[in-house]
């Protein structure tokens, strides 16, 4: 062993002390939240606080004869009863969407889903709220729904929208059909479809990506406060994305933007579902302005499951065209899109379905072609993205099904096929063939890796052995090994293909650093668990020399924090990650003149050491940066402006381009259809690792979800659009006895374009995690030529596939 | 609606209160007590971030009325710390395992956690999960929360915990 020298030492010893990138800092957050004091939405209370709640549709199509609130407004304590007819004449009965589509916020003439918002009830507590929705007297017609989207655009379908029925170009081009929302096409057809009319070997599939929804344990929530007298407006909420919200906000109310005071305190989860603007949140601002008084609205369950942004319902006709040695020559996608009632896609405006084009997937597909159609039914709306980036979890399932299928048909090992056609180390920066600029990366070198450690060929082997006992009759148990690389697109995104309303996704940070040395930092993002006052204060420690124990992070108030676009896609790591080093250098750079004028030496003269800016060839002549932070408030140097603080909106050149290399072994018993995880590995690449406990918590939870996802998770409808079990009772959140056992690896390939090289995490382990699992559950059954089996794996649908294949007799 | 008068212990504090027949335990303790740290997560009994303790059982506050707990002493995650204000052997645990992430499952989790040690001082990672399971977290994966009680129950019993958070 090498003996560290004392200038190493007291270097190390410093570097240790500052807790910043690579070190596994214990959360900040969580004094807080182990003892009971975080500061969720509904905690908050004010004094005359009232209640809002929701009459809601039983109906899932129907037109609205009238509505009598006289009942309920008798109720004692019920303050308000709040209908279309009084939000339309301040034009507020419809919102914009994210998705250049209107929503109803209380419905007028029509009700297009079960559950939809019909009146709002305005109450002093919660209790009378909700016995007042039952006073609410209704009359409905019904109406026939749709609620197969195969069947949105056939030509005696009826037609939903009526408010745009006559509108037959929507925001995303002209429309076929007046259930059809929008048609998007990248990439070659023509060369596609000639590859494929000639390509020696082909498969085609089906693969549906089945609505469900993020759920998070605190549901979407808001409370509004309107001061007449100063004609302000603070409004708590929900919100991975509250400055957007304040602009929504303000161009629907008309209230000027700076009188507006958004704040979204602590956030119990949002994975997707606290983007959007729901109408909730709407009816608390309006009943606040009303009223003078501030109002809470909180969803309970139900609500949230059956109302504010489900995820997915993609069905994705899936070719691939090969060789017959497996080299890919061409990938042609159409995706029939199920939006629901309104078009609320939380997706970038110009991307009406997200990053669908990331689905050529990690394979060096030269040519192809994708098509998307949107179309609208009788249920909720949303199409959020659900612990992924836009529709990068669809996308991924796609490609990583599809090469299992063209493997299966070649007789191909599944891992050997994908080898034989990864984008290779040198390609990189590898442009697709549908129009990104992957960043980074090493795909060989990490499933490689991922393969040795869990043993690949012994698995294959073992299942070999396992599938002739199950051929002889000896055991009922078949084993699959699910295999998942991916690569994501994450980090929306550079100004020229992304905005959200005409707001370029920037994202920002400032970062102030106090006479005494200590630092407070404020950001555009919104932590919703993901441990931001934690991480942002060790890129600052390391960039800046201040312990990251000295930094406060602050996000969520939009009065303080500089505007920035939120938190999903994945983005804050790639994007306000990026702002806090690109300020914190502008701190450095100062700092490092104010340092020369200390040490009267020349800035060229110095050098960064951990903490401090020491002379080149003089090491005992330093100035730290506490001392530097002093002297900036006390006696900057001739003819600079005193303080120490700086600001970044950082505009990412490019998105960022995480992948990994996942493996899960599973046994299934066919005679019950109960699928267990053995085995799951998951090796991710997201670049620089900023804290590896986050990251490993991160994945954790992700592959949890995905498992969720994969195995059962599923908001259904029956052939009257009636939401089957929209209840904890029905909608499957796996416990910790269901839960598999998660390890973890990675790889370090770091984006060459972000300051620290950090590419994202948070989502990688869902978008890669869902088609692994069904990769593993379609690979125990390949051998009995099951076909494509679809999601959700639950034992009851796995033991129906047993009986399809004969094989409980 | 008429109110019915109830006294019962909370954290080691007599309480005395004028509550409806329906208030629910946990609109009770959040609402009137200022008791914020349980949540309410599904109103059907399943997700178990309302958990807290009565007379020694873990009770999910959302299931039962506030009426319910005359004479009944309760402890919530406010009153799980040490009584110098340090963390206790569990919150420690969970800071260190990385066993919480957006916070809100966690004091369920942590009052849940309370019970199982006290029934059984030293479980094995299957019964920390079975004892877990009428408790959901969206974020952590569950690995790290076993982990967490492992800690906690070394630590309560003494014992050494070698097992780092990776």
């Amino acid at each position: 062993m090498n003996k560290q020298t004392p200038i190493e030492i007291d270097r190390a010893e410093r570097t240790e002390k500052l807790q910043g990138m690579g070190c596994k800092r214990k959360r900040v957050e969580d004094i807080r939240f182990t003892q009971g004091k975080g500061n969720y939405v509904d905690d908050l209370k004010l004094p005359g606080m009232v209640f809002g709640d929701f009459v809601r549709s039983p109906h899932a199509h129907a037109r609205i004869i009238s509505i009598d609130t006289t009942r309920a407004k008798a109720l004692p304590g019920v303050i308000a009863v709040l209908t279309a007819a009084d939000l339309k004449p301040l034009g507020l009965h419809y919102m914009p969407t994210l998705a250049g589509d209107v929503q109803a916020v209380l419905a007028e003439e029509k009700v297009l889903f079960q559950n939809q918002e019909v009146a709002f009830v305005i109450a002093k507590d919660r209790y009378i709220a909700s016995d007042a929705t039952e006073l609410v007297d209704v009359v409905y017609e019904a109406l026939p729904c749709i609620v197969d989207p195969f069947k949105s655009m056939l030509p005696d379908a009826p037609i939903l929208r009526e408010d745009i029925k006559d509108k037959m170009v929507g925001a995303h081009g002209p429309r076929k059909h007046a259930n059809h929302i929008f048609e998007w096409q990248i990439g070659d057809k023509a060369a596609t479809d000639a590859i494929f009319d000639s390509a020696e070997v082909t498969i085609k599939e089906m693969l549906v990506d089945h609505r469900t929804h993020p759920s998070p344990l605190e549901t979407c929530q808001s409370v509004a406060s309107f001061d007449k007298i100063k004609g302000e407006l603070t409004l708590w909420g929900t919100f991975q994305a509250p400055h957007v919200i304040r602009t929504v906000v303000s161009l629907i109310s008309g209230l000027p933007e700076h009188k507006i005071h958004v704040i979204a305190p602590d956030i119990g989860g949002g994975f997707g579902n606290k983007v959007g603007a729901y109408a909730g949140y709407v009816c608390s601002v309006v009943g606040s302005i009303v009223l003078g008084v501030p109002v809470k609205w909180v969803e309970d369950r139900m609500e949230n499951l059956s109302t504010t942004s489900f995820a997915r319902d993609y069905h994705m006709t899936t070719e691939l065209a090969a060789t017959k040695e497996g080299k890919i020559l061409a990938m042609r996608v159409h995706v029939l899109a199920d939006h629901g009632a309104f078009d609320a896609c939380a997706d970038p405006s110009k991307w009406p379905a997200g990053f669908m084009n990331i689905c050529t997937g990690s394979y060096d597909i030269p040519t192809a072609h994708l098509a998307v159609d949107g179309v609208y039914t009788n249920k909720a709306s949303g199409g959020v993205a659900y612990r992924c980036s836009f529709r990068v979890t669809e996308a991924v399932f796609a490609i990583e099904r599809a090469v299992e299928v063209l493997a299966h048909k070649l007789g191909m090992d599944a891992a050997e096929l994908r080898i034989k056609n990864f984008i290779k180390a040198e390609q990189f920066p590898y442009h697709s063939a549908l129009g990104w600029e992957y960043d980074s990366g090493d795909y060989h070198t990490a499933m490689k890796k991922a393969m040795d450690t869990i043993g690949y060929a012994e698995l294959r082997k073992e299942q070999a052995e396992k599938r002739a006992a199950f051929l002889r009759g000896e055991t009922r148990d078949i084993m699959g090994v699910g295999i998942s690389f991916f690569t994501e697109i994450v980090g929306a995104g550079p100004s020229k293909n992304c905005d959200i309303l005409g707001i370029a996704m920037f994202d920002s940070a400032e970062i102030r650093i106090h006479p005494t040395g200590s630092i407070i930092a404020r950001m555009g993002t919104k932590s919703q668990g993901q441990g931001h006052e934690t991480t942002y204060a060790q890129i600052i420690a390391t960039e800046l020399g201040i312990p990251a124990d000295d930094i406060m992070i602050e996000e969520g108030n939009t009065d303080t924090a500089p505007y920035g676009l939120g938190t999903y896609g994945s983005r804050s790591t790639p994007v306000a990650g990026a702002a806090t080093a690109v300020a914190a250098r502008k701190i450095k750079a100062k700092a490092q003149m104010i340092a020369a004028h200390m040490l009267e030496v020349h800035e060229g003269d110095l050098e960064w050491d951990v903490d401090r800016f020491r002379v080149k060839g003089l090491p005992e002549k330093f100035k730290t940066m506490k001392e530097i932070a002093w002297s900036a408030y006390n006696s900057p140097p001739p003819n600079m402006e005193p303080g120490l603080e700086a600001v970044n909106y950082y505009e990412p050149p490019n998105m960022t381009y995480p992948f990994g290399a996942y493996f899960c072994v599973m046994d299934i018993d066919v005679d019950t259809g109960v699928a267990k995880t053995r085995r799951f590995y998951a090796l991710d690449d997201c670049g620089t690792r900023i804290n590896p406990m986050i990251i490993e918590g991160q994945v954790h939870g992700g592959l949890t979800e995905a498992f969720a996802c994969a195995m059962g998770q599923e908001i259904r409808y029956d052939e009257t659009g009636n939401v089957m079990g929209a209840s904890f009772m029905d909608f499957f959140l796996p416990t910790a006895v269901e839960t598999p056992h998660w390890e973890t690896d990675f790889t370090v390939t770091p984006s060459p374009h972000h300051p620290i090289g950090a590419k994202g995490v948070g989502e990688s382990p869902h978008v890669g995690g869902v088609p692994c699992f069904s990769n593993a559950v379609n690979d125990a059954y390949a051998f009995l030529n099951a076909g494509h089996i679809q999601m959700p794996h639950d034992a009851w649908r796995l033991w129906k596939v047993g009986e399809r294949l004969g094989l409980h007799n | 609606m008429a109110k019915s008068h109830i006294t019962l212990t909370i954290n080691g504090n007599e309480v005395e209160a004028l509550v409806e027949p329906r208030t629910l335990l946990i609109h009770f303790l959040r609402e009137q007590q200022n008791l914020t740290g349980a949540h309410i997560g599904c109103d059907t009994g399943h997700c178990g971030a309302c958990t807290v303790e009565i007379d020694g059982m873990s009770v999910k506050s959302c299931m039962t009325f506030a009426i319910q707990a005359q004479g009944a002493h309760i402890t919530t995650i406010e009153g799980v710390a040490n009584a110098d204000g340090t963390l206790s052997a569990l919150q420690e645990g969970f800071r260190i395992m990385h066993g919480l992430q957006c916070g809100y499952c966690t004091p369920g989790m942590i009052l849940r956690a309370h019970r199982l040690l006290q029934e059984n001082p030293n479980p094995t990672e299957e019964e920390i999960r079975f004892g877990i399971a009428g408790n959901l977290c969206r974020c952590t994966g569950y690995v790290n929360i076993v982990k967490a009680i492992q800690y906690a129950a070394a630590k309560i019993n003494g014992n050494p915990f070698l097992e780092a958070a990776q």
